[in-house]
């Protein structure tokens, strides 16, 4: 029953936020996201005793002879991917509370709407659905970007970004038909039962179909092309969003649908995608080094991070998938401060060009020292959440193929010396013209950079608690037990 | 039989009505004869009426023809609803109500004959107060030619469906399609002539809902036709159309869709990829919901394809899902239009979303629908036909279907974008309370029936 309450009650704050109007809509999306966070952690406990009265799952028949179903359960994967909502979306609402948005209710309506599809696409245990909430996350974001975004093109990016990723993920809906057709049922148990009993090569295709629709969300090289520029034209909350939780219904996807269903097409073709994967990592990292602007690097270095965390999943082995989950909530934490820092830049410069920046730290040393640990999770020093992930990962691959673990790595290397590179532009130095007036930060843009700081650190110190609540299912998986 | 007697009564009662000068009480008889209709169908669910069955019968309601007659009221019933205001300064009014309500009678003959010569007769009863509706905007060139067109373009599509027709007769010696199909199982696929009939029937319908090669006449006729009558053109008679051709070939005239099915899914195919490739094109908006239009029956022909295994109503889901979105689309459409002196560029939707929020708030929903975008009805009702087309084993068929989905995606988006661009001084556009609740309702519609899709498999006919 929980399992449908956490679905249900973002969509009912969106309905709640359209209908209750702007004075009130902040109030109501904070308190939303706030209720998201407590539910997952009621839930986490409820876990963890052993769940005697099943509240944690849900099930009711939708279209009955045709194995659809309302069918909602949280294991430990998708507790983790609540915990990731849960932590992310309360801040992305707070985040934002220093810019005044045009129809706020609209606005705030959209972003709830959201993420309820994804903590739909993160509970379901339907593959019908997963493609239906998977899909109907896009028209909020759409709107988002549309109407909020800004430059003059933003019109064609979101049209780029929609058509791209609905193309991609009809490839999931062909192979999740093509499944379904042998399995007659949406049932993940039923559709995990007959992709194993398909051959090799039938488990290929829908290995493809899978991996397509899932390369163009995470995304990965060569079909990123829409990532940047969309990051790019969104406003910040939407680019959170987009980075934050977005794109891990696919990665999460590749763990749910990818991993269980085709095990002999991931071990037969998994080293392709695994490849592209790999030429994704270095290409983005040395698309970042070469970035003027701020944004766009946090936009390319985004797309190293989630390769080797798509890697690392494929790498199909208790590290690499655990790995992945944890990478996605340190990510997902660390992609709300970096956009954040890149806001609180543009309302005082009214640009994010970081070779007219430097000696920000002169000027506002609270500021450099918090946007340090930041760049410290995301070059993964030891301490930060992005050390555990990436280090899980970095050893899942190892089991994989040592090749591959060497281009994991320049990962690392590369993102220290690019985020690097960026800190020494635009905090050290002499402060110029430009800079010497950065004013201190807002009670407000302290709290959500000092949470996030808090959120790394701990995260990093005290990994367990997370490991732990994935880690049984994530057995499970990989012996194929369902 | 009272479907039939309500809607050809109704029409000679607003004929009536406009002699007697009661012209302020044509709308609200025409209402409440369409709820008639609908009350009429509920009632009779389940008592497969034969109407003179002493003369032999030609006319069966059937569940299937109720549903069909059902969804063809409740479209007509929303068309009312939704273009009254259009005619608030023409004098036209009657004899479009009146032309209107014959041409649903026609409708309602289509999807409940059981003897061919009724259908010929139904279509017949439908085309013809169209070819006047089409240019019923007597001093636009463009109506008439739409009119002209339509007219000749039809009345060849009949004389070759009639010609299907006797030669069906020559092979089998019966017009009522139970004995053809009792004939036409003893003769199988052998008997030429049958066949030759089946095609040329096949051809004839396929002209009536626009199916390439055969739909070259749908955009001139789309485009240069009122709006509203454009909007009654691309629901309904479609509705009739499909349900007509259902009705013959999945029972009598199977063989020929057994027989020619990669025939048949080709021609799914070419309309698909005809159809979105060109209307990607269209800078008139009313143009590109034409061509838009045509792929949906490109769609609709993959349920006709697979009609031994597909039963009808998943097809009358596509229909109703695919005509709600379509009427609002037109609705919209015509009073944007209207409001910029008869722009029908797509700049036409610019800054809708300032103008009036809840238009543009249904239209999106609308357009989203037809789209198969989740969690829309039309969603579920391309789930339908794709699931059963793959069934069938047409993987390309599946994919040309998936993506000239994304193809009218990029269109409709294109729609959506000029709806939610700001423009300068945008002026608001008031619509009737009435109109409001009724795009509300529309709205509302559009995306329960996504979840609604589950009470098809409770339905039984």
């Amino acid at each position: 029953m929980l399992a449908l309450v956490i679905v249900l009650l973002p969509l009912l704050f969106a309905g709640l936020i359209f209908l209750a109007g702007a004075n009130l809509s902040r109030t109501l999306a904070m308190a939303g996201g706030i209720s998201q966070l407590i539910l997952t952690l009621v839930c986490i406990v409820i876990f963890k005793q052993g769940d005697p009265n099943q509240l944690l799952a849900f099930k009711q028949d939708w279209i009955g002879p045709l194995g659809m179903s309302y069918n909602f359960s949280l294991d430990g994967t998708s507790l983790v991917m609540s915990l990731l909502t849960g932590l992310v979306l309360p801040l992305i609402i707070y985040s934002s509370f220093n810019k005044a948005f045009k129809n706020p209710h609209i606005f705030y309506g959209l972003m709830l709407l959201m993420a309820g599809a994804m903590q739909g696409a993160f509970t379901t245990s339907d593959g019908l659905f997963f493609y239906i909430f998977y899909e109907f996350a896009l028209i909020p974001i759409y709107f988002i970007i549309l109407i909020w975004g800004s430059g003059e093109n933003r019109a064609k990016v979101t049209m780029k970004f929609f058509l791209y990723t609905l193309f991609g993920s009809l490839f999931m809906l062909i192979a999740l038909l093509y499944v379904y057709q042998q399995a007659g049922s949406f049932k993940l148990a039923r559709l995990y039962e007959a992709g194993q009993a398909m051959s090799g090569i039938e488990q290929a295709w829908v290995f493809a179909g899978f991996f397509i629709a899932f390369a163009v969300k995470i995304p990965i090289f060569p079909l990123h092309t829409w990532q940047p520029s969309t990051y790019d034209a969104a406003p910040t909350a939407g680019t959170m969003m987009l980075g934050g939780i977005m794109l891990k219904m696919a990665t999460f996807g590749l763990i749910r649908l990818v991993l269980p269903m085709v095990p002999v097409g991931v071990a037969d073709y998994g080293s392709w995608a695994l490849g592209l994967c790999a030429i994704s990592v270095v290409y983005a990292s040395l698309m970042a080094l070469n970035q003027k602007r701020y944004k766009l690097l946090i936009a390319y270095s985004s797309i190293a991070h989630v390769g080797l965390l798509a890697a690392g999943i494929l790498s199909n082995n208790a590290q690499g998938i655990q790995g992945g989950l944890f990478e996605m909530i340190s990510h997902g934490i660390l992609t709300v401060g970096m956009f954040f820092v890149f806001d609180i830049i543009e309302s005082r410069l009214g640009h994010d060009d970081m070779k007219k920046m430097g000696g920000i730290r002169d000027v506002n040393p609270l500021f450099a020292f918090l946007f340090f640990v930041l760049v410290m999770g995301s070059v993964a020093l030891p301490i930060t959440s992005g050390f555990v992930g990436e280090f899980l990962l970095l050893i899942g691959l190892n089991q994989y193929s040592t090749a591959l673990v060497v281009v994991g790595g320049l990962t690392v290397v590369l993102g220290a010396v690019y985020m690097l590179r960026a800190f020494q532009l635009m905090m050290l130095g002499p402060a110029n013209g430009n800079t010497s007036g950065f004013s201190p930060l807002t009670t407000h843009e302290k709290t959500v950079l000092i949470l996030v700081v808090v959120l790394v650190l701990g995260l990093g110190i005290y990994p367990a608690p997370i490991l732990e609540l994935s880690e049984p299912a994530v057995q499970n998986i990989l012996l194929g037990i369902f | 039989m009272k479907e039939i007697l309500i809607a050809s009564l109704l029409g000679i009662a607003v004929l009536a009505a406009d002699i007697l000068k009661l012209r302020k009480f044509i709308f609200p008889i025409s209402i409440i004869g369409l709820l008639g209709i609908i009350v009429s169908c509920i009632v009779d669910w389940g008592h497969n009426e034969i109407p003179f069955a002493e003369n032999g019968g030609m006319l069966l309601f059937d569940n299937f023809a109720l549903s069909f007659t059902l969804v063809l009221a409740v479209i007509a019933l929303f068309w009312f609803v939704l273009t009254r205001d259009s005619f608030s300064n023409n004098s036209g009014q009657t004899d479009i109500y009146a032309l209107i309500l014959f041409s649903l009678c026609g409708g309602v003959i289509m999807v409940s004959y059981t003897n061919v010569i009724l259908l010929f007769l139904g279509i017949e009863i439908l085309s013809i107060p169209l070819y006047v509706l089409a240019a019923s905007d007597r001093k636009n060139i463009l109506s008439n030619e739409a009119g002209f067109k339509y007219f000749f373009l039809g009345s060849f599509a009949s004389a070759i469906l009639l010609f299907g027709l006797a030669l069906i007769y020559g092979a089998t010696g019966s017009f009522d399609i139970n004995i053809i199909a009792d004939k036409a199982a003893q003769l199988g696929g052998t008997s030429t002539l049958l066949m030759v009939g089946s095609l040329l029937v096949f051809i004839g319908f396929a002209f009536k809902v626009s199916v390439a090669p055969f739909h070259l006449w749908a955009p001139d006729v789309y485009q240069g036709s009122p709006t509203v009558i454009t909007a009654f053109m691309a629901t309904v008679v479609k509705t009739a159309a499909f349900g007509g051709m259902y009705r013959i070939f999945s029972g009598s005239l199977y063989s020929f869709i057994e027989d020619y099915n990669l025939l048949i899914a080709m021609l799914c195919g070419l309309t698909l990829i005809l159809a979105n490739f060109i209307a990607t094109r269209q800078q008139n908006a009313k143009r590109l919901l034409a061509y838009s239009s045509i792929s949906h029956a490109g769609f609709m022909m993959g349920g006709i394809m697979m009609c031994g295994t597909f039963p009808a109503k998943y097809l009358l889901f596509y229909i109703l899902a695919y005509s709600l979105a379509s009427l609002t689309a037109f609705a919209i459409f015509q009073k944007v239009s209207a409001m910029q002196n008869g722009l029908e560029d797509t700049d036409a939707f610019k800054g809708l979303v300032r103008r009036n929020p809840l238009m543009a708030g249904a239209m999106t929903i609308a357009l989203f629908s037809m789209a198969g975008i989740p969690p829309m009805s039309g969603f579920m009702a391309k789930y339908f036909i794709i699931s059963e087309v793959l069934k069938g084993g047409y993987l390309w068929l599946v994919i040309i279907m998936i993506l000239s989905s994304v193809v009218a995606m990029y269109y409709y988006l294109k729609i959506i974008m000029a709806m939610f661009s700001p423009i300068e001084n945008a002026g608001r556009m008031v619509i009737s309370s009435t109109q409001k609740v009724f795009y509300i309702l529309l709205a509302t519609l559009m995306i329960a029936l996504f979840f609604g899709a589950a009470f098809l498999e409770v339905i039984v006919w």
